[in-house]
């Protein structure tokens, strides 16, 4: 079933001292369970995709679609990981992850309960109480990623998300979303520099061009389907490397 | 055990210390009180214009003539009007300033000229306007926390994380939901300092108006004690002013420490 579809989407954005076209035809789906990377030059315009995606700003051009439905504005249909996991410090864990249900109007006791079992199934249990700052970089990335589970979002919209890390946690924290992410079979749209973070994590990477982003090609790698620390150790992992990488700078 | 002996021994050396710089707070205290008390004694100062401890103190103890508790009880029910007022006001209107952009970007040289006038300047139109007495002095007072209050409480407002707006409103939330869960929870420990430098303020404002139209207060006392060249009660009632003036902010450091107790 296809979950997401961008159908010739451009995108200019208007400032005083000018326009800069950020997106040019971009058509793309993705179909439910799929994980897709997106990777591209700094300042290309990927999280312009994730923008558009989310509703925050609408198309120039073309239009999107979740489940067939036209996206037109933010309405709690996508869960949004960004490079800092912008925990609120004055909430506890418990109550950062139900954020989502709040503000959607949906925090009944079934959805605060699923939450709960959410932390609980994933290790943060214990740390319901606690707020933020007592918890690893790599808790906190988790706690995050619960958060926009919470609210059981169509997809899942990863900007960037661990980049802010430092490359040892990194690797865990990819090995500790990426297998939470399969195991509620979500569907999610990665955008990153990193291909490395993109070949060990996706099915399908889409590349993009320097700015205005164009697609240049989708790659389906023939990689297993197992956590991102065992495909980094696949044979044919550096040839796909290799490929994207040439893609990404020719 | 030899870790928590070491951490004895530092909670100790840091307790030692802390009483140390404590008695020497008050021993300065004490030398300046002596010192001044003895000059004015053999008379390297003179204590009728200059007072002395000894004459504040006899001083006290004549001011129960003075309605001392009438005038203590006007300018502290003055201080917590102009604070209170302020302070709400000041807030309502940050708010709807962060709430619209075009508002803001049209009071923003009205703020900024507000904020540079010198408050005193308009004493004598305040007195016109709402009358000499009270109303005029909590105005002052108003009228001198109000411009610091909104501009210090919008900037807190406009420096929480825009990747925190960016993930509300891909949730979805509206303007209200941002301002309600995150901007103002977020604003909470600058807002304290506010309130601190807000107590500051208000009582610069109280003595101010008091010095232009007060028939009553401390700040009358003190213009009246000059006028009549008592300086012991000028002095005596600055003493009280200052305790007064501590206990105001000490509520507020009070109110600080709840705070962060319940946020932690
Ligand atoms: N609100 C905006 N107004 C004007 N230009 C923008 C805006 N947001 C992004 N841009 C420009 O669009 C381009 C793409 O931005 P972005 O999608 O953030 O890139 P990426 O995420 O790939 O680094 C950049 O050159 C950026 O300067
Ligand atoms: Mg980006």
């Amino acid at each position: 079933m296809e979950k997401l579809k961008m159908k010739d989407v451009s995108l200019t954005y208007q400032s005083l001292s000018g326009e800069t076209k950020a997106l040019e035809d971009i058509t793309f789906s993705v179909s439910d369970g799929e994980f897709i990377a997106i990777v591209g030059p700094s300042g290309c315009g990927k999280t312009t995709i994730l923008s558009l995606v989310s509703g925050l700003i609408a198309p120039s051009e073309g239009e999107i679609f979740i489940n067939g439905e036209p996206v037109r504005k933010p309405n709690g249909k996508v869960g949004y990981m960004l490079q800092r996991d912008q925990l609120f410090e004055w909430r506890t864990i418990e109550s950062n992850v139900i954020l989502g249900l709040e503000i959607c109007k949906k925090a009944t006791r079934e959805n605060k309960e699923y939450a709960r079992e959410l932390l609980e199934k994933y290790g943060l249990g214990d740390f319901k109480k606690s707020f933020p700052n007592e918890l690893s970089g790599g808790m906190r990335q988790r706690a995050a990623l619960i958060r926009t589970l919470s609210f059981r979002p169509e997809i899942l919209l990863l900007d960037e998300a661990f980049s802010a890390l430092d490359f040892q946690t990194r690797l865990a924290v990819c090995d500790d979303v990426y297998d939470i992410i399969k195991k509620e079979k979500k569907t999610a749209l990665l955008v990153t520099h990193d291909i490395s973070e993109a070949v060990s994590m996706a099915d399908k990477i889409i590349v993009l061009s320097q700015r205005p982003a164009k697609i240049k090609n989708i790659y389906t790698p023939d990689l297993p389907v197992v956590s991102p620390l065992k495909r980094r150790e696949e044979p044919t992992f550096s040839k796909w490397f290799d490929i994207i990488w040439k893609e990404v700078s020719k | 055990m030899k870790n928590s002996d070491l951490h004895r021994q530092f909670i100790r050396k840091h307790r030692n210390n802390k009483i140390k710089i404590l008695a020497c707070q008050i021993g300065v205290l004490i030398l300046f009180l002596f010192l001044w008390e003895l000059f004015a004694r053999i008379g390297i100062i003179d204590d009728f214009i200059m007072s002395s401890p000894s004459r504040i103190i006899k001083m006290f103890g004549a001011l129960g003539e003075q309605h001392i508790f009438k005038h203590i009880g006007i300018t502290v029910l003055e201080c917590i009007l102009g604070f209170t007022l302020s302070t709400v006001i000041g807030s309502l209107i940050a708010i709807a300033l962060w709430w619209s952009v075009t508002l803001r970007k049209i009071l923003e040289p009205y703020l900024v000229v507000l904020n540079s006038l010198p408050k005193i300047a308009l004493g004598p139109i305040i007195i016109i306007w709402v009358g000499a007495g009270m109303k005029a002095i909590v105005t002052m007072a108003v009228l001198i926390c109000i411009i610091v209050t909104i501009i210090s409480v919008l900037n807190g407002f406009l420096s929480a994380d825009e990747g925190k707006i960016l993930l509300l409103q891909s949730m979805g939330a509206n303007k209200f939901q941002i301002l309600i869960k995150l901007i103002l929870p977020y604003s909470i420990p600058n807002f304290i300092s506010v309130l601190k430098i807000n107590v500051g303020l208000a009582w610069v404002g109280t003595i101010m108006g008091e010095y232009l139209v007060s028939a009553a207060g401390l700040g009358y006392l003190i213009i009246y004690g000059g006028q009549v060249f008592k300086l012991d009660l000028v002095m005596a009632s600055t003493v009280i002013l200052c305790i007064l003036a501590t206990l105001m902010y000490l509520a507020v450091a009070i109110v600080e420490k709840r705070i962060n107790k319940k946020r932690r």
